[in-house]
């Protein structure tokens, strides 16, 4: 059997917990040569980023424990490996970089620093590690390295972090380099280029690359061969296309048909009087305007998606609206009133109608209020909605309704999954009987599987109860079968609205174009084709 | 960082001025110094003579006044006691106390940084649960009860040293010794805290990846996120000592402003009070405005 750069043999890695022991991976094997790259692909809880940890000698033992198998690097077990050994090979030869980059960089330390001390902590002089810092920011594509490398993490956009996080990973040219979630919180562009990036590089050094996502558009966009993990196995391999095309495991499948972006555009609908008028909608923050006269109608029962990168101004339309922050000019008409100039007493008269569901559901249910409590507050507010004596049967009405069970309604927050917790503050949002629902990047945080099941509810809740939306997202393809109209903001700005169909389909302004070819399709071969028009875009 | 200066400066006058007018109405409250300065026998008119000097007839309003009108040209007035200008005798209180106090803050940080991060870097072992029960108990200790038990066990028992007073080296042993335990159990607590939260940060994974030893990990890495809430801490304790440790003060008779203020208040030497009272309330202001400066050096999202 011919030599793996790396290869995992039989890996099993247990966790203890106060609820008791956790099997987190299960008889997990894969392999990486140099200079391909593998994606180990599943949703949260599934156990892909356990093996990479593993690998890099991560995991905390205690609470975790490694039950069987082999890390073989070069031939070498890893595990048998003592601690000064294995830190040797961290940075130099294996480098790893994660989600979220923020948090991942030292707040208190310039990037110059952190990018040499990869070379510094394996005993490159420091004046050779700075220089080859200096390098590496210019070869990430940061302007004025010089400056940069005196700047702290939290001076630096999203995407700059990432980069900044990959020049750190590659300081030493490592043989490998284990990319966990590298895009996620990033905007598509942003992502887009990230990939991009990470491609490039990889051809440059010939280092192997290994890719843990939740994102098949990822695996569709840059990966070699993939494996696929579910409740901590690998439940099928193969090359993208193959999965995409011939996947056998029900997982990979459900997986597939998951994936937004496929379905039905809805239908134009012809126009009606709007619920809600916005006309000249400003906000300014001193002399920074976050939102430059935004103008949009909102019809009954429909669904409007406003899309946008980080910073276009998606979320203060909201805010505004809702009267959580002062407007800076404008008007919001609902139903012909406006709402920036009624009293705080009129405003709660009418906050009924309208309610919002925010993108956190762990940070927006109080922890410490039972289901029951969180959905009936609404009734305790507006007093002459439901007589006290029906507030538990309307509760577990309103959690068939949302796909829960009337039981759940004494339990608490913390003891439900991500997706569960959405549902529940959907079906408060839902107990004052609302004809406007504002979510605010509601599904952004869920698994794919789980974000196709909310985007349905909500879709089924539009058809039965003909409730309207105003459904934020970054993210262009999962408003694509649930949007009637798309609103595309861009810097404070609405760029282009229209149709589902007319956005999609023949999108009018460049950025709308931009942001639609940096979306990944799960589909090999649609992403190959992306690539090409993304790439001829920015030529 | 002018400007942050500036309005702390500009606030903290606001809350010095109400300190000395309060101060100054319920001091004269405790009642007539002539009563306590004069032998029981003294005749009306030696009291009255006694008032006269010292400005006791005025009306009250009057008197303020004329404080108000002294302290506008930097002059505290007279110690009744001491036949000094008060704000003399306060100054010589408070270089001791600020001694005791330099001392006694660098010890505890130096130890409870130490022990603190040790406990937390082996979090659960039996040292992280020796240190956490130690610094329990030393938190919770009252100290005026530590103090007695200390003299009676190193000085009048062993003998090894002295009870009370100053002079020699030993003499601020026992002091120091007694002052070091409640802010050392708190701040040990804290460090270990704020040392665990930094090292399950996401930030030390980042470093354990990048093959960082674990010296550079603990006191590079976290340990200089950590120190953000335990500068605070530290700040506050060490305002309590300047403060003038009344009690320790007393009990040892270490002339600091802590026992100056008890023994002035029991004399009523208003003048020292309010010296006392303006001088350690410059002193916390000092304070705090170095733990500001201390936190936006150490972290650099402050500065900008």
């Amino acid at each position: 059997m011919a030599e793996h750069l790396l290869e995992l043999r039989d890996l099993s890695v247990r966790f203890h917990t106060a609820r008791g022991l956790v099997q987190a991976v299960q008889g997990v094997s894969w392999h990486l040569d140099r200079g391909e790259t593998l994606a180990i692909l599943g949703e949260s809880g599934s156990g892909k980023s356990v093996s990479a940890s593993a690998v890099m000698n991560l995991i905390d033992c205690p609470p975790g424990e490694i039950t069987s198998g082999q890390i073989l690097f070069e031939g070498r077990d890893l595990l048998t490996l003592n601690e000064e050994a294995r830190r040797e090979i961290n940075g130099r030869r294996i480098a790893m970089i994660f989600q979220d980059p923020l948090s991942h960089l030292n707040p208190v330390y310039p990037v110059g620093w952190q990018i040499a001390e990869t070379a510094t902590a394996h005993g490159t002089p420091a004046q050779e590690a700075r220089a080859r810092a200096r390098e590496l920011i210019a070869r990430v594509g940061i302007p004025d390295p010089d400056a940069a490398m005196r700047k702290y993490p939290h001076q630096f956009s999203g995407g700059q972090r990432q980069r900044l996080m990959i020049a750190m990973a590659l300081a030493l040219k490592p043989d490998i380099l284990i990319a966990d979630e590298p895009t996620t919180a990033l905007d598509v562009t942003v992502q887009a280029e990230v990939l991009s990036l990470l491609g490039e590089l990889q051809r440059e050094t010939g280092m192997g690359l290994l890719l843990i996502t939740h994102d098949l558009g990822v695996v569709a966009e840059i990966a070699d061969r993939a494996v696929v993990m579910e409740g901590g196995r690998i439940v099928e391999a193969g090359t993208p296309y193959d999965l995409y095309h011939n996947a056998t495991h029900p997982y990979t499948r459900k997986l597939i048909s998951a994936a937004p972006g496929r379905g039905e555009m809805r239908a134009d609908r012809a126009p009606v009087t709007p619920l809600l008028s916005c006309r000249g909608l400003r906000k300014e923050y001193g002399s920074f305007t976050a939102l430059k006269g935004a103008e949009f109608d909102v019809m009954p029962g429909e669904c409007l998606a406003v899309v946008g990168e980080s910073g276009s101004g998606k979320s203060t339309v909201a805010r505004l609206v809702l009267r959580l922050e002062e407007a800076s000019g404008g008007q919001a008409l609902w139903k012909g009133e406006d709402l920036l100039t009624k009293t705080p007493r009129e405003m709660a008269k009418v906050r009924r109608q309208l309610q919002m569901v925010f993108q956190d559901p762990t940070q927006s249910l109080n922890p410490r209020m039972s289901v029951y409590e969180i959905i009936s507050e609404a009734w305790a507010i507006h007093r002459d909605v439901l007589p006290k004596s029906r507030w538990r049967g309307r509760v577990q009405e309103l959690l068939e309704q949302v796909g829960l069970k009337p039981e759940h309604a004494d339990r608490y927050p913390h003891q439900f999954s991500g997706g569960q917790r959405q549902r529940i503050a959907i079906a408060r949002a839902l107990a004052l009987e609302p004809e406007l629902i504002i979510c605010d990047e509601a599904v952004s945080a869920l698994d794919v599987s789980i974000q196709a099941q909310v985007i349905q509810l909500l879709g089924r809740l539009r058809d039965e109860l003909g409730i309207a939306f105003v459904f934020i997202a970054h993210d262009l393809p999962v408003v694509r079968d649930f949007a009637d109209r798309v609103l595309v903001m861009q810097k404070g700005e609405i760029v282009e609205q229209g149709s589902v169909r007319q956005i999609f389909d023949a999108p009018r302004e460049p950025y709308t174009q931009r942001l639609l070819a940096a979306g990944l399709d799960p589909d090999p071969e649609v992403q190959a084709r992306r690539r090409a028009e993304r790439l001829a875009l920015q030529a | 960082m002018q400007r942050m200066i500036g309005k702390r400066a500009v606030s903290s006058l606001i809350s010095l001025v109400g300190l000395v007018v309060l101060v100054f109405f319920l001091s004269r409250l405790t009642g007539d110094p002539a009563a306590l300065y004069l032998p029981i026998d003294a005749s009306e008119e030696m009291r009255q003579n006694f008032r006269e000097i010292h400005g006791l007839n005025d009306p009250l309003l009057v008197q303020f006044g004329r404080y108000i009108g002294d302290l506008a040209v930097l002059d505290f007035g007279e110690s009744i006691r001491k036949a000094r200008p008060a704000i003399e005798v306060v100054l010589e209180g408070f270089a001791w106390t600020l001694q005791l106090a330099l001392i006694t803050m660098t010890l505890v940080t130096l130890a409870a940084v130490v022990l603190g991060s040790l406990a937390a870097f082996r979090v659960g072992s039996l040292f992280d649960r020796l240190a956490s029960m130690l610094s329990l108990i030393g938190a919770s200790a009252p100290d005026f009860w530590i103090a007695i038990v200390a003299i009676v066990v190193f000085s009048v028992g062993l003998g090894w040293v002295p009870t009370s007073g100053t002079g020699t080296v030993w003499h601020w042993i026992l002091p120091i010794a007694v002052l070091f335990i409640r802010p050392f159990g708190l701040i040990v607590q804290v460090v270990r805290g704020a040392m665990l939260t930094a090292l399950g940060s996401a930030y030390v994974k980042t470093a354990r990846a990048k093959g960082v030893r674990n010296r550079p990990i603990i006191f590079v890495h976290t340990l200089r996120n950590a120190m953000l809430p335990v500068i605070t801490v530290i700040g506050d304790q060490a305002a309590a000592l300047l403060n003038g440790a009344v009690v320790v003060e007393t009990i040892f008779g270490f002339p600091g402003v802590g026992k100056l203020m008890i023994d002035s208040i029991l004399q009523r030497d208003f003048n020292v009070i309010l010296a006392a009272i303006m001088v350690t309330a410059l002193a916390i202001f000092v304070m705090n405005l170095l733990i500001d400066i201390a936190y936006a050096l150490l972290d650099p999202r402050i500065r900008t």
